[in-house]
């Protein structure tokens, strides 16, 4: 136990040791520390922002959902409204259609009707002509009693 | 245990006694009753006695070999790590060297508030190269110095921090930068503050330099000495409990039960003191770069 020449061997032992640590120990392993920190507050940075990101994203497609929805509904209901829309229109053309195929075709009856009624007039003035000669047996003179006739024919 | 005629003092002492290489001064008489030639002689000292008697110009070749050899195993250890070091994700050995960094890291965030790159890196050294020498306390004392003296070396102390030389030397080298971060950072305030603390007026003051240098000189000694004080009395006492074992069969369990419970124990005590040594060291320099 005793001071001699080891304390100063220790002494410098110690200040080589300091100064391998200063310069190649040290540094490297702080370094390399410091530097996985700065990535592991990088990344759960960046994770915090996703998360936020994911947050809005889902909160958008909520809405366009929504907002989809409601255009598809709109959508239906105008569709809807066109097809009754074009129901009636068919109605209303139909109606007109039939209306006028019915005029039509009653006024082609009624002038079938009258063809009838002329023709009918002129062959029964034939007729009764024909039945009023045979009943009086002469020969009565056709233009003298024309004049009979039509005014019989007349009034038919 | 080493040599079989022993004593028990006898053994305890030759624990105790470093591997000494030194100058004996001329005239003296050596243990074979050789005489040293004038002008003295560099020899290999042969007991307690002629290390005495060389004085200052000697070293302890255990103390100087087990010191230097475990700041080299931090050194390679640490400079391995250093190498592999990234940012990526760290394993195994590079795992534990960077918590000890973060940990000395942190401590001397702690307590140290100036800026000096220095600092942590000279803490980090401190404790683990103080824990790797507490450290060789935890092998058996008998294990490496008598397998040594088989081999023909007499006298072996296997932990460092046993010997003041080692801690004082470890002290006396924070103590110089104390000294010169308290003269390049203060400058005339570190006069002022040997002077004029902690009575403040000029009749006071040889008193407040008396006050002063004796606390001042008071740090070193006090961290040195008190790692010694430490490991010393731990390996004074697993030296006793090993003399234990030769006092008979009927003592061999109760020497094992304690040399357990002391080595247990232990392991606190050498964590701690290399711990109390570094943040003693952060303090006082920290100190040194506060201006009042």
């Amino acid at each position: 136990m005793n001071i001699n020449l080891t304390l100063i061997g220790q002494m410098l032992a110690f200040v080589a040791f300091v100064v391998f640590c200063m310069k190649y120990v040290w540094p490297p392993i702080m370094g390399a520390m410091q530097e996985r920190e700065r990535k592991i507050a990088d990344g759960l940075a960046a994770a915090e922002k996703a998360e936020h990101d994911l947050e809005l994203a889902k909160e958008k497609s909520v809405e366009r959902l929504k907002e989809a929805k409601q255009e598809a509904a709109s959508i239906v209901e105008s569709a809807n409204k066109r097809a009754s829309q074009i129901v009636d229109e068919a109605k209303q053309t139909a109606v007109v259609e039939a209306d006028r195929v019915k005029a039509s075709a009653q006024a082609e009856i009624e002038q079938e009707v009258n063809r009838a009624r002329e023709k009918l007039r002129g062959q029964v003035g034939a007729l009764s002509l024909a039945g009023a000669e045979k009943i009086l047996g002469a020969s009565i003179d056709q233009q003298a009693h024309s004049e009979l006739v039509d005014k019989l024919v007349a009034e038919l | 245990m080493a040599g079989e005629n022993q004593t028990v003092s006898e053994y305890i002492v030759h624990h105790l006694t470093n591997l000494t290489y030194g100058k004996l001064p001329g005239g003296y008489e050596r243990y074979d009753g050789s005489v040293v030639a004038d002008g003295g002689a560099w020899v290999m000292a042969h007991g307690g006695d002629e290390a005495a008697a060389m004085g200052f110009s000697a070293i302890h070749v255990d103390s100087m070999i087990w010191s230097i050899g475990l700041g080299v195993v931090f050194c390679l250890l640490f400079r391995s790590v250093a190498r592999k070091a990234s940012s990526g994700v760290p394993s195994g050995v590079v795992n534990a060297v960077e918590m000890i960094v973060g940990f000395v890291d942190n401590t001397v965030k702690d307590s140290f508030h100036a800026r000096n790159s220095m600092i942590a890196p000279l803490a980090l050294t401190i404790f683990v190269w103080v824990f790797f020498m507490n450290l060789m306390d935890l092998v058996p004392v008998d294990l490496i110095p008598h397998t040594l003296m088989l081999l023909g070396v007499e006298y072996q102390k296997i932990v460092p921090s046993t010997d003041p030389n080692i801690t004082m030397g470890m002290a006396l080298g924070v103590f110089i930068l104390m000294l010169y971060y308290s003269i390049t950072i203060k400058g005339v305030g570190f006069l002022k503050e040997l002077t004029l603390t902690p009575f403040n007026h000029p009749v006071f003051i040889p008193i407040n330099l008396f006050m002063e240098v004796v606390g001042l000189l008071a740090k070193p000694f006090s961290l040195g000495l008190r790692l010694f004080g430490n490991m010393y009395a731990g390996e004074m006492i697993f030296i006793l409990i090993a003399a234990l074992f030769s006092a008979g069969i009927m003592w061999l369990l109760p020497a094992a039960l304690m040399q357990i419970g002391w080595a247990i124990f232990h392991v606190l005590i050498i964590t701690l003191q290399a711990f109390i040594f570094m943040v003693l060291t952060i303090v006082y320099l920290s100190m040194a770069h506060e201006d009042h």
